[in-house]
């Protein structure tokens, strides 16, 4: 009897109840079901082209990855084997130039930006000349060096190239470089300057060190862009078939993987197609690795 | 000057301390930040051993005043000081003086903790190695955390970030931080501001246990704070006559008399709660 109305009593109560199931087929479940459906297909489209270059190139570039293809002179003409040792060594030390060139340039040019005047009429030119660098067209870096550098020296050199990859380095590094030392919080330099340190010591002990690893990540992905470059060498460092001879050979006309894959791929020989799909592999594994090592050091270490 | 403005002077004046008990002397006779006049004749005697506590309304320029005493306010490219501020017989505003170098003998405690993005133990080294300390390092860093009262909780996390802490932590890491180089006068700027009352108790604790070593000066909004650690209080309010909003110092003295026996009305509606 008692168990009876008790029970009648907790029908009635679940009768008030809000109701809370949802059903699938109701509208804004399956509209939101839809539109997570939509960006997933988009996300997967998205990431396609990506792995089908790595695909293709793996597919058509990885058998050729030899010790000798990475080490040995590319091929003459009708020649079997031969590899890509002098392009790797070119792009590699072409970018060393750049980056020597354009990193103390663009971390001091960032710190000026970001803390020692950054509203001055000077600060905001350079800005906006940087921003508009980012969006140059490579090719007129190329234009520029061989008009300034390779008339003048009457020579097509490393030299040139490092400068031409400079020049499309440079914005990049300092854009993000006083991106990075935009975050360090005021309340961190204020604590600094309250223990007593000049702007210098500021800057050099607490802004560099905790804005580092975004600096990090914005030079990694200025060498890796520039390592990909082909347009600016076409014009500054051309092509050689031989490696880098000594200093000396900085003033000679330099190889690059870049500008290999150019020259070979366009050959009506088997071999130096073969050679300048394995090179491409060569060049985003470079880049890659680039990459993930700037993920890595930008990591925040404290 | 103004009938009350000279009233006030008087009144600041009649608070003194036998100089050889005053560790700084803040005489101020203007603070400009541009234009505007945040703050005018006030005199602030900053005891040795004990803590003064600055209490008073918002915009009332306590924190200006404070931030006077290190020169923290000449990063700010418009603030102008007229007065004089001395500091064991030098006048800190006196032209020869390096701002910088005084700020190493003064040290700040901000409002917010602000570690810095480095391990606890690089943290509180920091001023030891600016001043290219050569002694015992891990020794001088051990006691300034004792004196924090932060050495137990991190004696075996010395190499994790600062910024792991917790914030009533890294309060009193900024705290160690600030004095490890043993600065003989220490700025708190409403230090408590972020933290709970748990926090805020252990850091009010540990204020009471370095004035033995250290001559504290601390800006509070908090009234209940001030009577629970200030031996001094010094009442700062604003002046809206003359159309700005100009701070002064109302009154000062021994915090029980400040707080239970206030000279001046206006003290006395302020730490009666009537307006704040």
């Amino acid at each position: 009897m008692t168990s009876n109305l008790s029970e009648a009593v907790l029908e009635q109560d679940l009768a008030s109840m809000p109701q809370l199931k949802g059903s699938l087929l109701e509208g804004r479940g399956l509209k939101s079901r839809l539109y997570t459906g939509i960006t997933w297909v988009l996300a997967v489209l998205a990431a396609l082209p990506l792995f089908s270059v790595l695909y293709m190139l793996i597919a058509k570039g990885g058998a050729r990855i030899s010790w000798e293809t990475l080490t040995a002179l590319p091929p003459v003409a009708f020649e079997f084997g031969g590899g890509i040792g002098p392009a790797i060594v070119g792009t590699a030390v072409m970018v060393l130039i750049g980056s020597t060139i354009s990193i103390p340039i663009g971390i001091l040019a960032a710190i000026y930006l970001a803390e020692i005047d950054p509203y001055s009429s000077l600060a905001q030119t350079a800005r906006f000349l940087a921003k508009v660098l980012t969006g140059f067209p490579s090719i007129l870096a190329g234009v520029f060096v061989y008009a300034s550098l390779v008339v003048v020296m009457k020579t097509y050199s490393a030299w040139a190239g490092g400068i031409a990859l400079a020049v499309l380095m440079l914005p990049t590094i300092i854009l993000t470089a006083e991106e990075a030392l935009k975050q360090v919080p005021q309340k961190m330099k204020d604590a600094a300057y309250g223990m007593g340190c000049t702007r210098a010591q500021v800057i050099g002990k607490v802004t560099l060190p905790t804005g580092i690893p975004g600096v990090v990540t914005g030079i990694l992905l200025a060498v890796a862009g520039a390592a990909g470059e082909s347009a600016p060498l076409l014009f500054t460092a051309l092509f050689s078939t031989y490696y880098i001879n000594g200093i000396e050979g900085l003033g000679e006309p330099t190889s690059s993987l870049s500008i290999l894959i150019y020259n070979f791929s366009g050959m009506p020989y088997d071999n130096q197609i073969e050679l300048a799909w394995t090179a491409s592999l060569v060049l985003v594994l470079i880049i890659l690795v680039f990459n993930i090592l700037a993920r890595v050091l930008g990591r925040q270490k404290y | 000057m103004s009938a009350t403005a000279e009233a006030v002077t008087s009144q600041a004046a009649a608070w003194s301390v036998d100089p050889k008990d005053t560790v700084m002397d803040c005489r101020l006779q203007k603070i400009f930040y541009g234009d505007f006049l945040a703050v005018r004749n006030s005199h602030v005697p900053i005891e040795k051993n004990r803590i003064t506590g600055f209490i008073g309304p918002s915009g009332c320029g306590k924190s200006t005043v404070l931030r006077s005493l290190n020169r923290m306010n000449d990063l700010i490219p418009v603030f102008r000081f007229e007065g004089s501020v001395t500091y064991h017989g030098q006048d800190i505003y006196d032209k020869s003086v390096d701002p910088v170098l005084v700020r190493r003998y003064i040290g700040m405690v901000f409002q917010q903790p602000n570690p810095f993005s480095m391990s606890i133990y690089d943290n509180v080294a920091f001023g030891l190695r600016l001043n290219r300390f050569k002694g015992d390092m891990d020794e001088r860093v051990e006691k300034a955390l004792r004196s924090a009262a932060l050495w137990t909780e991190v004696k075996d996390k010395l190499k994790n970030s600062g910024l792991s802490l917790s914030g009533g932590q890294q309060q009193r890491l900024c705290i160690a931080r600030a004095v490890a180089t043993e600065p003989d006068v220490l700025l708190m700027d409403e230090p408590c501001s972020a933290l709970d009352p748990i926090a805020t108790r252990q850091v009010e604790e540990l204020m009471l246990e370095l004035k033995e070593n250290y001559s504290v000066a601390l800006v509070t909004h908090n009234m209940q704070q001030a009577t629970r650690v200030a031996d001094t209080t010094a009442f700062f309010s604003v002046d809206i006559s003359q159309g700005g909003r100009t701070g002064y110092l109302v009154e000062m003295g021994e915090t029980r008399q400040v707080f239970e026996d206030p000279q001046a009305s206006l003290t006395k509606e302020y730490v009666l709660g009537e307006f704040s």
